[in-house]
């Protein structure tokens, strides 16, 4: 079953992490490499991407004409996704023990962030052997 | 370039998605369908996927004693991801190309739904997906 | 109950089609492999390492025979590739080790392909089922496993298959023969009473293999590996193996019943279609006379498992040349069998379908309630979909409407999702 673990944050988070010291972002960015690699080492890693800056998000609107209306600008407390993992795992608490592990990723002062990781299931194309 | 497009929606928008009409539920597909063939075509397409809804949605924060603390309970004001497209395009303007066509997919009614998708780039070198 | 009755069986044997992408000569890797890797497992007495150098033979194979032809013995060469692959590992071990100069010595020949192959046993495929379906190993691990040991499958086959990362794929394999090794399982036939044990884990996990085939058949887009006819094929094989064994030929049964119906279960839009609606003429005729031929054969030897008694409720709707026509009372006494035979949630609420199409849907919702306390099913999507369906019969519009809006948001099936909603859709008539 696949499962995608999401961080967010809002622009003030993503502004807060900017500003970390070095040693706390270095700390921050070997956990979760290492965590990517354990993933992969245990035979669930699907894929693992980081967003952009919210700074340069964008909202975009079917415009008139075909031409996409597009906006920048967002609600302060707009979650914005930094980054995802999607998992292939056997249950689903297999999936928020990956997510608990992740949320533990050192924060400032190299302390476990505890950061909240959502946990949603990922549609399949399949369809079960019951219809 | 890589780009993710993200579709959206607090609670009831999801809700309503589901109370719309056979017909306006299979011409939206039909939509979707389209422009996934044509990105396709184009080479332009890397992945869609879409997620289960809120209701199976959880969020971990931490473990305590080697056991996460999971909550399911989310303010009503949440904007919960659906889906999303991953693209591979040229330029940022095709990126956003690719989402107008997306958020002028009909909904009720046969109208567009306009629905707006956030369009982020991937950050560069940590791109480990195949 | 009244006897499952069989109808006279002429239909020949189902073609096993052959996939249009495959090379010719795939087939037959296939087929090698297992014999391949249990002679040379055998012979260095290292089921993991010879697993990994007939994987490498094969691709050998893969890329070299297309350009070269197929070999005289193609067996023989497979052997000869992984022994080379083995002896080179072996040697470079050594080196590492630094060991004594008559082990060196030693590892110099390679063994005679002719030997090998002589050591060969019938058997060895079975063993490897054995050991790829070991109750140690998770269902993912061991149909990875079973998928590359015994069905002759490359990583990246197998990887596509599942849709996760050809690293991740291996991974998971490696991981899966480690647990093996760490475990202490001998390279041979588990004695008769282990056997007996064991094969329900055996027939699960190509039971598995079959089920992720067919739910992923959605669609009339062609995939590069067709798990489904795949878990047919190895339980084909299974079944020559242990052709005395009912269960065996139940699940072969089962899976030819239930594929039969392929191509009547996606519309022109890839929309599912519920086994009350599809077109029959779209059935696979050959493939159901010949899963009501199996079937008999397993019932006539009086013996009744759960994979018999599936097949024979798949056979019951299969028969049925209209819907109308379904043999809904016998459905029930099978599944009333079945719940003593083989209890599960999903039989509990299989059992409560049946009982609505013969007692009415009342009867139905009422077998269902049960169901809410078991925590094993209370909140998956089949359960709500199930209640939908019964509440629809009996008219109840708007329970209905309810009831496929959640089993909507509990899916983790895309074609179902759009299947319930559309039904829900339908319903509120807007």
């Amino acid at each position: 079953m696949k499962y995608i673990l999401m961080m967010t944050g809002k622009k003030s988070d993503f502004e807060g992490y900017a500003s970390w010291s070095k040693a706390d972002l270095q700390a921050n960015v070997s956990f979760m490499r290492a965590f990517s690699k354990e993933l992969k080492d245990s035979g669930v890693f699907v894929s693992t991407e980081g967003l952009g800056w919210p700074s340069e998000a964008k909202l975009v609107r079917a415009g008139k004409n075909g031409e996409p209306i597009t906006d920048g600008v967002f609600p302060e407390s707009k979650e914005f996704l930094a980054g995802y993992w999607i998992i292939d795992v056997e249950s689903p608490d297999q999936a928020y023990e990956v997510a608990a592990r992740a949320s533990q990723a050192p924060g400032p002062g190299g302390k476990p962030a505890n950061m909240p990781i959502e946990v949603r299931p990922v549609l399949s194309g399949h369809a079960d052997l019951g219809l | 370039m890589k780009y993710i497009l993200l579709m959206s929606s607090a609670r009831t928008g999801v809700e309503s998605y589901h109370a719309w009409s056979k017909q306006d539920i299979e011409a939206h597909m039909a939509a979707l369908q389209s422009i996934h063939k044509d990105l396709t075509a184009s080479g332009e397409f890397v992945a869609t996927q879409g997620l289960t809804g809120p209701s199976e949605a959880k969020v971990v924060r931490g473990e305590k004693n080697g056991v996460p603390v999971t909550d399911g309970i989310f303010p009503e004001s949440k904007e919960f991801l659906l889906g999303y497209w991953i693209v591979d395009v040229a330029n940022a303007g095709r990126a956003y190309a690719i989402a107008g066509r997306i958020s002028a997919a009909p909904g009720p009614g046969g109208k567009p739904t306009n629905m707006p998708i956030e369009v982020r780039q991937f950050a560069s070198h940590e791109s480990n997906s195949e | 109950m009244r006897i499952w009755a069989s109808k006279p069986c002429g239909g020949k044997k189902a073609e096993m089609a052959d996939h249009p992408y495959d090379a010719p000569f795939e087939h037959l890797l296939r087929e090698l492999a297992p014999q391949v890797l249990g002679a040379v497992a055998r012979r260095f007495r290292d089921f993991s390492s010879a697993e990994d150098a007939v994987q490498e033979a094969m691709i050998s194979a893969f890329t070299q025979w297309p350009q070269k032809g197929v070999p005289d013995n193609p067996r023989g060469w497979l052997i000869q590739v992984a022994c080379r692959r083995m002896t080179d590992q072996v040697r470079s071990e050594i080196a590492r080790r630094e060991r004594e100069t008559v082990v060196a010595a030693e590892a110099e020949s390679l063994p005679p392909t002719l030997e090998i192959e002589a050591d060969m046993d019938p058997d060895d495929t079975l063993i490897l089922l054995f050991m790829c379906c070991h109750p140690a190993l998770t269902p993912s691990s061991a149909i990875a496993l079973t998928l590359r040991a015994v069905g002759g499958l490359t990583t990246a086959e197998i990887a596509n298959a599942f849709l996760v990362p050809e690293a991740t794929m291996a991974q998971r394999i490696s991981r899966a023969k480690q647990t093996i090794k760490d475990s202490g399982v001998p390279f041979r036939l588990p004695a008769p009473h282990e056997r007996t044990e064991r094969l329900p884990a055996v027939l699960h996990v190509l039971y598995l293999i079959f089920s992720e085939g067919y739910a992923s058949s959605i669609g009339s887009h062609l995939q590069r590996l067709d798990l489904a006819r795949e878990a047919i094929r190895l339980t084909r094989s299974t079944k020559t193996l242990l052709a005395d064994n009912p269960e065996v030929a139940g699940l072969l049964a089962l899976m030819l019943l239930t594929d039969a119906r392929r191509r009547a279960r996606t519309g022109p839009d890839e929309e599912l279609i519920p086994l009350d609606k599809q077109d029959r003429a779209l059935w696979d005729r050959a493939e159901i006379s010949e899963g009501i031929e199996l079937l008999t054969a397993a019932l006539s030897r009086a013996s009744v498992g759960l994979y018999q008694l599936q097949a024979a409720i798949a056979a019951v709707h299969d028969e049925a040349e209209r819907v109308e026509n379904t043999d809904w009372p016998q459905i029930l006494a099978l599944y009333e069998l079945l719940k003593q035979v083989a209890p599960s949630p999903m039989v509990t609420l299989n059992h409560a379908i049946a009982a609505a199409m013969v007692h009415g849907p009342a009867k139905g919702l009422e077998l269902l309630r049960a169901l809410d306390s078991d925590p094993r099913i209370a909140r998956h999507y089949r359960l709500d979909a199930v209640r939908a369906h019964l509440f629809e019969k009996m008219g109840d519009h708007e329970a209905a409407i309810k009831h496929y809006r959640i089993a909507a948001a509990r899916t983790t099936s895309l074609p179902e999702r759009n299947y319930l909603i559309t039904q829900a859709a339908r319903l509120a008539g807007n």
